[in-house]
């Protein structure tokens, strides 16, 4: 391992804290292409790849890095690569093909403010949407979000677990905030942290299907070079991966892309509840924007108000179960967000009966606790 | 050389091949299959990766490993296939547009950096599936559906790009003479360190011949076969001689370290 071998407490950036939380949870093989603010993330891979017998390689550009890494992917090795808006957007095509050939895949985006090179390269959390549609067609992807450097360690973990155990892309969405950051973080013994690989093909090599029909919906896997003949296809295909134009197939296969992740949504969805049990209002947050949150809470319950806060640790699939279930005895939502509104616009789809209202800038400077603390205040007056 | 037929890797139940008829296409799959055969190749040991386009429909007639992704990332996919288990025999088949144009920029990349695998590039001057537009390889002057009054700009020459970017193997064969093209592949094959790059300059009767009034498949494979030159007469003729001809046979046969074998030395050196 790089760092981590026992139990101890280090001083840490998220971004690096990222890249040990990837090889804790067994990732040998990084395809990068440098961006602020996600570099050092690649710079650690460089490093401490080899070192493991794991390979580092960087890529002509962000296109060939994803097709670098879901090939990777089907060989049979655990990958991952990082990048930020505009290098996500250059990937979006393949974002799709690791949907589609069910190939697990990291992919960590550490969002800078946007759009296009916009300012190069301070915080937003503009990219809420981009990993949730920032490739073409109707599929589901899952992405977690941390607030800490410690989350950046320990949610790259579940975000391989769940990339394997789902055979599926999944984002970490950090932000510049988070990735800069240096905090200190306690770092388990590498025997208690729990790591989940993905289910593999036991069946005779005959009776082998790259995408055979399973209970779980997910189909068990086969590395290329074993035995059983993958074909992987990110074109519509049949249970054997070769082709099938079929309508009746496609639209299963579609279907069975998208509810092998929802259909687990409740196993899927981490949060973090904070003085919830008795709010008034509610405060709703991922990423940086927890932080300014909690401040305000705290600020606001020294006052006497009853605040609490709900930190979405994961994204997408998004949580309504635990939009709907915090919001029900709430009488306001606030939701500071370094972006014009595109969290509080998915609330909104579930919260109908009580305003839902927003903190926003992206100018690329993060939100104050006042700036939160205001617009709670408003409700007292 | 005929004595491999390479049926071990072809699914025939799903034959006859989509490609059009007269397309140049599956000389150049018989050619890789008795190529693989010849090798020793195995379907468990061998990975074949290809893009989109008319010929990236070729890994559904085989019953090797396959990836079929998307289009120009062909090399992309392979690279990444081949750096997590390099025991593994790694091909990639790609077009004109696909490995040429739109994936030019990995071509290069992939070349430079010797990846130990092999390409293999059906070049017929045109996109086929989408209706048969120019692609970095059309020649100056020739018609497409979308260069009517002939095209404006310069083609490539992939064999000579590969090689001036450094690869181990670059050879350019034609679907008029499979047995060369076969023993280039072959050989491309036997290689065992670096980038290897088959340029296989073929036919597509349907768009191209028919556009710039070519004549029928057999036609345009005499056309293939007057206007290929050696590349070992080609070196004491005149620029004004080689013009309209086509270069075939060896670019470059070199002997490099290939990047597995050099990242391996990283490994060790980093693990001190």
């Amino acid at each position: 391992m790089s760092r981590i071998k026992k139990r101890e407490r280090v001083f840490m950036q998220g971004n690096i804290a990222a890249g040990e939380g990837a090889i804790a949870a067994g990732a040998r093989f990084f395809a990068g292409y440098p961006i602020t603010p996600s570099s050092e993330i690649a710079q650690h891979a460089s490093i401490n790849l080899p070192k493991v017998g794991g390979t580092f390689i960087q890529m002509e550009d962000e296109i060939g890095s994803i097709g670098a890494i879901i090939g990777a992917s089907m060989a049979g090795a655990k990958v991952y690569t990082a990048s930020s808006g505009p290098g996500i957007s250059l990937m979006s095509e393949n974002i799709g093909l690791a949907c589609m050939v069910e190939a697990p895949c990291v992919l960590i985006s550490v969002q800078r403010v946007g759009p296009s090179t916009g300012l190069a390269t301070k915080p937003a959390q503009g990219d809420f949407f981009q990993a949730r549609w920032g490739t073409h067609g109707d599929h589901s992807i899952i992405a977690v979000s941390p607030a800490t450097v410690q989350e950046c360690f320990d949610l790259t973990i579940k975000a391989f677990n769940f990339a394997e155990r789902f055979r599926t892309l999944v984002f970490v969405l950090m932000d510049e905030i988070v990735g800069k950051m240096y905090e200190t973080i306690d770092i388990p013994d590498i025997e208690e942290i729990k790591v989940e690989n993905r289910k593999i093909a036991t069946c005779p090599p005959e009776e082998f299907k790259s995408y055979n029909f399973v209970e779980d919906l997910i189909p068990p896997f086969a590395p290329f070079g074993g035995i059983r003949i993958s074909k992987a296809n990110g074109s519509g295909h049949g249970l054997d991966g070769y082709p099938d134009t079929n309508p009746e197939n496609y639209d299963r296969l579609v279907r069975r892309l998208t509810d092998k992740i929802e259909n687990y949504k409740k196993e899927i969805c981490l949060y973090k509840a904070f003085n919830c049990e008795d709010a008034e209002i509610l405060i709703i947050a991922y990423g940086c924007s927890t932080r300014p949150g909690l401040a305000a809470l705290e600020l606001t319950r020294k006052d006497g108000l009853k605040v609490g806060l709900l930190q979405l640790q994961t994204l997408w699939p998004f949580p309504d179960h635990l939009i709907r279930k915090y919001s029900e005895k709430v009488k306001k939502i606030v939701v500071p967000e370094l972006s014009l509104k595109q969290l509080k616009s998915e609330i909104e789809r579930y919260v109908k009966n009580i305003p839902v209202v927003g903190v926003n800038k992206v100018g690329g400077i993060s939100i104050t606790p006042q700036e939160i603390v205001k617009e709670i205040e408003m409700e007292y007056k | 050389m005929m004595k491999y037929n390479g049926k071990k890797f072809l699914k025939r139940e799903l034959l006859p091949f989509f490609w059009c008829s007269g397309c140049g296409n599956g000389i150049v799959m018989g050619c890789i299959i008795r190529a693989m055969e010849e090798c020793g190749f195995s379907r468990e040991n061998t990975v074949v990766v290809t893009g989109i386009g008319c010929w990236g429909k070729a890994d559904d007639y085989l019953t090797t490993h396959a990836f079929h992704g998307t289009h120009g990332r062909a090399l992309t996919i392979a690279t990444g296939i081949k750096l997590v288990n390099p025991s593994l025999e790694v091909i990639a088949l790609v077009g004109d547009g696909d490995g040429a144009t739109i994936g030019g920029n990995h071509l290069i990349h992939a070349a430079r950096r010797n990846i130990d695998i092999t390409v293999i590039m059906s070049n017929n001057f045109i996109y086929g599936m989408t209706g048969g537009q120019y692609s970095g390889t059309t020649p100056l002057g020739a018609i497409t559906s979308t260069s009517r009054y002939g095209h404006v700009e310069d083609e490539f020459d992939i064999s000579e790009l590969v090689k001036t970017s450094g690869a181990a193997y670059v050879a350019k064969g034609t679907v008029a003479n499979p047995l060369q093209l076969q023993r280039f592949i072959s050989k491309a094959f036997k290689k065992q360190n670096g980038f290897r790059f088959i340029e296989a300059m073929n036919i597509c009767p349907t768009h191209y011949g028919r556009a710039n009034k070519l004549g029928k498949a057999p036609e345009m494979i005499e056309k293939l076969r007057k206007s290929s030159i050696n590349i070992k007469l080609a070196k004491d003729m005149k620029q004004e001689e080689l013009e309209g001809k086509i270069i075939v046979g060896e670019y470059i046969d070199k002997k490099v370290d290939g990047y597995i074998r050099r990242y391996k030395e990283i490994q060790k050196r980093a693990a001190k």
